[in-house]
């Protein structure tokens, strides 16, 4: 169960403007949800190793050589505002 | 017969044989694309579309794929064509660059007639989560043609192309393959270059075909495997990926997952599987039952895991290098948290949320990472499992396809879709769903899965039990 204060606290986290409605409901989405996945916690786990990628893997790693990338006009092309050859973003509060 | 009823391989076979051209093939299917009943398609390529399959068929050597059209779901990023992963904070973008794996198809000869409609970012079981309106169900247009990648199941359902390109991340490409009626094939985790791949959740995600016969999604499958070195996951193939001759099952030994075949699954989804099992053994293979026993853990590990790898993801959807921002804000945290906002549909902001919460501090060890302990325990099930089977088999989807609707007020119902996927998901496994039956004039999808890299193994099966069961994958309201 999670109440109106973690929930506001999580939308903060994640960078998500909810309404006042939308925060109503996603606290109670969150915790019907959250009850039906604390399942996990009914089993003993002493000893048993996390998984985090089912085919493991040997470090992957390859030749460190130049070649051509993306021209900085590509790369600002979907940019939805753009200043001399960079992303325009609004101040920092 | 019209040319969008033949199969893939029919189709380079017609080629081939000089009866048909690529130009032919592709302006058949785009006009099916473009009367779209079923709202399948986002955006739809015409002009590169035909003058590509012009350029194939003007080639002296023709490439294996002959310039046989195929659609791409909308999570893979295609170069200047708009690529939305059904998402409004997409609307109109248009990637730099190609995912490998539909360069490769390319190259492979096969020409991309456009995108289709999915969950927005994959996330959900009905294609109803779409910014773009839901696709329907060929089968019964009130019903979902499931999810993430309905549109790409129904377009080849509804004969708008032979074989399509989905993601899987819980059963994105099985589930609405079975609620369909075609075949829909998610292979090894790391088979396929996840580049362009748009992320949902990355231990989890893997790409792979759909078609209405086995043959043609091995066909589609084969140019697609292997290395990328832009992909650090995607690994070198063991060994070449071959077309099934198989008719018989002889020494096959086929485990039933006991656990995914009682309650929770509807009736007449257990009597058609079962009846599609009982057929393994009139081509002289075993039936053994088989247990998962933390199976039933796999939902609620999946829901924790998932939702947490998607919010560290979408934390680049910021709106300030592509994509829909917020008109207004003069302040840069303003500037995030009203563009995802508004950007964000609710299942994607449900997920986020659910996701940062499982890995924010003081939570962390009790949700995030016992659920990769438990992810852990499920990998052990299956390796036992095939210490004493070739395959599994289990229902695809406990239910057939749903009505619109049905499941979008309550979330756990609609995540309930996936009970029999998301295990094989958590164990990187190969797996498929053919079509075994219809239940109430629905068709029902048969899941076989086995273990890592026993792609060819898996497809000898389900090519030997599709040629048993003979099921007709037309939807009786599609005209051909």
């Amino acid at each position: 169960m999670i109440d109106d204060h973690v929930t506001r606290h999580v939308a903060r986290l994640a960078r998500l403007a909810l309404t006042e409605s939308e925060t109503a409901q996603m606290q109670h989405e969150l915790s019907a949800i959250l009850e039906y996945v604390e399942q996990v916690q009914e089993l003993d786990l002493e000893g048993v190793p996390p998984t985090t990628h089912a085919i493991p893997l040997e470090n992957v790693v390859r030749d460190d050589v130049p070649t051509p990338s993306v021209s900085v006009e590509l790369a600002l092309r979907e940019a939805p505002e753009v200043h001399g050859d960079g992303f325009a973003v609004p101040r920092m509060g | 017969m019209a040319l969008t009823d033949l199969t893939a391989e029919q189709s380079i076979a017609a080629i081939a044989a000089g009866r048909t051209s690529s130009e032919e093939l592709v302006t058949a299917h785009l006009a099916r694309a473009e009367h779209d009943d079923w709202n399948n398609f986002l955006a739809v390529d015409r002009d590169a579309a035909l003058a590509r399959a012009r350029e194939i068929d003007a080639m002296p050597q023709r490439p294996p794929l002959a310039g046989v059209p195929v659609a791409i779901k909308d999570a893979l990023s295609t170069r200047d064509l708009t690529t939305t992963a059904g998402s409004r904070i997409l609307e109109g973008f248009r990637p730099i660059y190609t995912a490998t794996c539909v360069a490769r198809l390319e190259a492979a000869g096969a020409v991309v007639i456009g995108k289709t409609n999915m969950d927005e970012f994959a996330m959900g079981s009905s294609c109803e989560n779409s910014a773009y309106g839901p696709s329907l169900n060929p089968w019964d247009t009130a019903r979902v043609p499931g999810g993430s990648s309905g549109g790409s199941a129904s377009a080849v359902a509804a004969r708008q192309a032979p074989w399509s390109l989905g993601s899987d991340t819980g059963g994105s490409i099985r589930q609405p393959a079975a609620l369909c009626g075609i075949v829909g094939m998610k292979p090894t985790y790391g088979a396929i270059s996840r580049y362009g791949l748009i992320a949902f959740a990355s231990s989890l995600d893997q790409v792979g075909p759909f078609a209405r016969t086995v043959r043609d999604a091995v066909l589609l499958l084969q140019p697609m495997v292997g290395r990328d070195p832009m992909d650090a996951t995607s690994l070198e193939w063991p060994e070449p990926i071959v077309l099934p001759t198989a008719e018989r099952l002889d020494g096959v030994r086929v485990g039933v997952i006991e656990e995914l075949m009682g309650e929770g699954i509807e009736p007449g989804v257990r009597a058609a599987c079962r009846a599609a099992l009982d057929r393994v053994e009139s081509l002289g293979g075993t039936l053994v039952p088989i247990g998962l026993p933390h199976a039933r853990y796999g939902l609620a590990t999946y829901y924790l895991i998932a939702p947490a790898e998607c919010s560290a993801n979408l934390a680049r959807f910021d709106g300030i290098r592509y994509g829909r921002r917020a008109e207004g804000p003069d302040d840069l945290l303003e500037h995030y948290e009203r563009t995802r906002g508004e950007g964000f549909g609710p299942e994607v902001k449900r997920r986020i949320m659910l996701g940062t919460f499982a890995l924010s501090a003081g939570y962390y060890d009790a949700y995030y990472a016992q659920a990769q302990r438990v992810r852990t325990l499920i990998v052990q099930d299956f390796a036992a499992a095939f210490a004493e089977v070739d395959v599994v088999a289990s229902p695809t989807s406990p239910t057939v396809a749903f009505r619109l609707g049905e499941r979008t007020a309550d979330p756990l119902s609609m995540y309930l879709s996936d009970v029999c996927t998301i295990p094989v998901s958590l164990a990187g496994l190969p797996s498929l769903s053919i079509p075994c039956g219809l239940s109430d004039g629905l068709p029902v999808g048969l899941q076989l899965a086995g273990p890592a890299f026993s792609e060819n193994r898996l497809f000898e099966i389900a090519h030997a039990l599709e040629g048993v069961i003979g099921f007709d994958p037309s939807p009786p309201g599609v005209a051909t």
